[in-house]
């Protein structure tokens, strides 16, 4: 914790200013914010940037390889692999933005209120978690998504699931400590609330922990979205994602290799750059690496 | 030492059960009738009546749940609803190549990573380190099928140097080793990218120590300060995230079973997924959780071999 921590009223998102400081002169986490950066862009202006329609069929020029009118290629429904991918990315970001901001609400929540409340209750709430934490993820997931079926939504809350445990530990911890600490004594003797002192006075403080996990789960979750459309499980066809496409492609690796190719660039991309990113922060807000 | 694994043995009897529980749960909130779900909805109101019967789904939801865990903890996983064979005889038929596959991948992460991680860690800042850190990264940021694939196209089809399909004859040691190294490359590339993070961080840490200073100023050659003292000292958090990583290496293995079109516990779920046999991904749930509770109780007793305070406490 940053010296200011030691006010007795609520500080003001502790050391993130000098955290985000240090993670701007951080070149790894320079180049994977611009990967992302380029990828949600990408996203959002599909509809515009797409040299065609995604679900367009060409069946003249099906298979085709890449180059001329489609950049990188047709698939075996005559489909423009580009425009695909581009819109293809929006499903990969809906996906684990939703999933994470899911786990990230409700496992924050858990942890906090567990690590506040402490006791019996607190050592029973974190063996559940420990319990959820005990199922291997995508296995997890994927049983979720083949019971509920697969779509957008079932896809977050498979996701979330699978998220919600390390939220809620890394949430916890923090508050077992703040809970101790001068400004929340000073918050019960002026009467607020448990609430009121848990979202408005410990909150702002574990922050930029479960942001940096985020990130970094983040990546996780793209990862899983796009291995669930791989094994069959993603959003349903002819909606363009990632993992649907590498797994389309894959089987017509033997004819046309940039099918399978260029989907997996696209996931590997955007896992590695929010991989940097969230290493980045994690580097900067780490209290053991930040005075170095 | 015995009083130490009995108390962790014992602990882990909760959790077991806690793990039946939920995925009793879940495999119970799906809307709808089950029995409906696993025939279609063409189904006979009789055929439903029947399987539902068969299925035990018109007992009491205690009876039910009283069932499922006693048979479980038995190892009675249920029969599978496609072929009426026992899931424990389907998974122990196939379950070497998974086996193969999981051992070869660790063995090869841990060769990779532990190495790399000390020699980043012994050139801290330096170009090696930063090398390493961005490869780290890299590998840590390939999904299994996606490397998986970019393999299989340059060894497999491109330079032709390993075979394309996975169905290795159990019997023939070379066969199973030869078709092994692919997907294994796949599958233990991420766990090399951990496992060198991880030692990395590891030994930073425990080479800053003071034993590592009266370790060198008794004149202990530096390899031996490193491999010995430092190493020793590092080996907890790289044990504990390999435990830790069984959980993903499961998940992984599913994937690189479908992409080297392997024969494994991969195949066999995702065989389930599409008959909508509910039996056995139930049961492969609770194997896997079996599994992972089963990890967890190892390292934590490898904690107790490599570090006699974690004992005490």
């Amino acid at each position: 914790m940053s010296a200011t921590a030691e006010a007795p009223v609520a500080p003001r998102v502790p050391g993130w200013r000098k955290a985000l400081g240090k993670a701007r002169s951080n070149p790894t986490t320079l180049v994977g914010a611009v990967i992302c950066l380029v990828i949600l862009a990408a996203a959002i202006l599909a509809p515009w940037i797409a040299p065609h329609d995604p679900a367009e069929q060409d069946i003249i020029s099906r298979l085709a390889p890449p180059g001329g009118d489609y950049p990188l290629g047709t698939d075996q429904f005559g489909r423009d692999i580009l425009s695909r991918l581009l819109w293809g990315a929006r499903i990969s970001l809906t996906v684990s933005l939703g999933a994470i901001a899911v786990a990230c609400v409700i496992g924050g929540s858990i942890g906090m209120v567990s690590g506040y409340i402490g006791g019996r209750f607190d050592l029973f709430v974190m063996q559940v978690m420990d319990v959820l934490l005990s199922f291997p993820s995508l296995i997890l997931g994927l049983i979720v998504v083949a019971l509920l079926g697969p779509d957008l939504v079932n896809l977050v809350v498979a996701i979330a699931l699978t998220a919600i445990a390390p939220f809620a530990r890394i949430a916890r911890a923090p508050t077992l400590a703040l809970k101790e600490r001068a400004f929340v004594e000073a918050g019960h003797a002026l009467g607020y609330s448990h609430l009121r002192i848990i979202f408005r006075h410990i909150l702002p403080n574990i922050l930029p922990e479960v942001m940096v996990m985020a990130s970094l789960w983040m990546a996780t979750a793209v990862r899983v979205e796009a291995s669930l459309s791989f094994i069959g499980l993603g959003v349903k066809p002819p909606t363009p994602t990632w993992g649907g496409m590498t797994r389309d492609g894959f089987e017509n690796i033997l004819d046309s290799p940039w099918l399978a190719v260029f989907p997996g660039m696209a996931i590997l991309l955007l896992v590695l750059g929010l991989n940097m990113v969230g290493d980045g922060l994690r580097d900067a807000t780490d209290p053991k690496l930040r005075n170095e | 030492m015995i009083w130490f694994v009995a108390k962790r043995l014992l602990a882990a009897v909760p959790t077991l059960l806690a793990v039946l529980t939920v995925v009793f749960i879940i495999v119970r909130i799906v809307p709808g009738d089950p029995a409906l779900v696993i025939l279609g909805d063409q189904a006979t109101a009789e055929a439903a009546a029947a399987l539902r019967t068969r299925l035990g789904l018109d007992q009491p939801m205690w009876v039910q749940y009283w069932t499922f865990v006693s048979n479980a903890l038995t190892g009675n996983f249920g029969a599978s609803l496609v072929t009426g064979r026992p899931i424990l005889e389907e998974v122990g038929a196939v379950l070497p190549h998974t086996i193969d596959l999981t051992l070869a991948s660790m063995v090869l992460g841990v060769v990779v990573g532990v190495p790399v991680g000390i020699w980043a860690a012994l050139h801290r800042n330096g170009a090696i380190d930063v090398a390493a850190r961005l490869l780290s990264l890299l590998g840590l940021s390939f999904p299994v099928f996606v490397s998986g694939i970019y393999l299989l196209l340059l060894f497999g089809l491109y330079w032709r140097l390993f075979p394309v399909i996975g169905n290795a004859d159990l019997s023939d040691f070379g066969d199973r080793l030869h078709k092994v190294v692919l997907p294994a490359v796949a599958l233990g590339l991420t766990m090399a990218a951990y496992i060198t993070r991880v030692t990395r961080s590891a030994m930073l840490h425990s080479l800053g120590e003071d034993y590592i200073r009266t370790a060198r100023a008794k004149g202990v050659p530096w390899r031996r300060v490193v491999w010995v003292h430092g190493l020793r000292n590092a080996s907890l958090p790289v044990v504990t995230v390999v435990g830790l990583y069984v959980g993903i290496l499961i998940g992984n293995s599913v994937l690189t079973e479908i992409v080297f079109n392997r024969p494994g516990l991969g195949k066999i779920i995702v065989g389930a997924l599409n008959q909508r046999d509910y039996a056995m991904l139930q049961g492969l749930m609770v194997i896997y959780c079996f599994l992972i509770v089963v990890v967890n109780l190892v390292t934590d007793l490898l904690y107790g071999v490599m570090d006699p305070r974690v004992k005490q406490a």
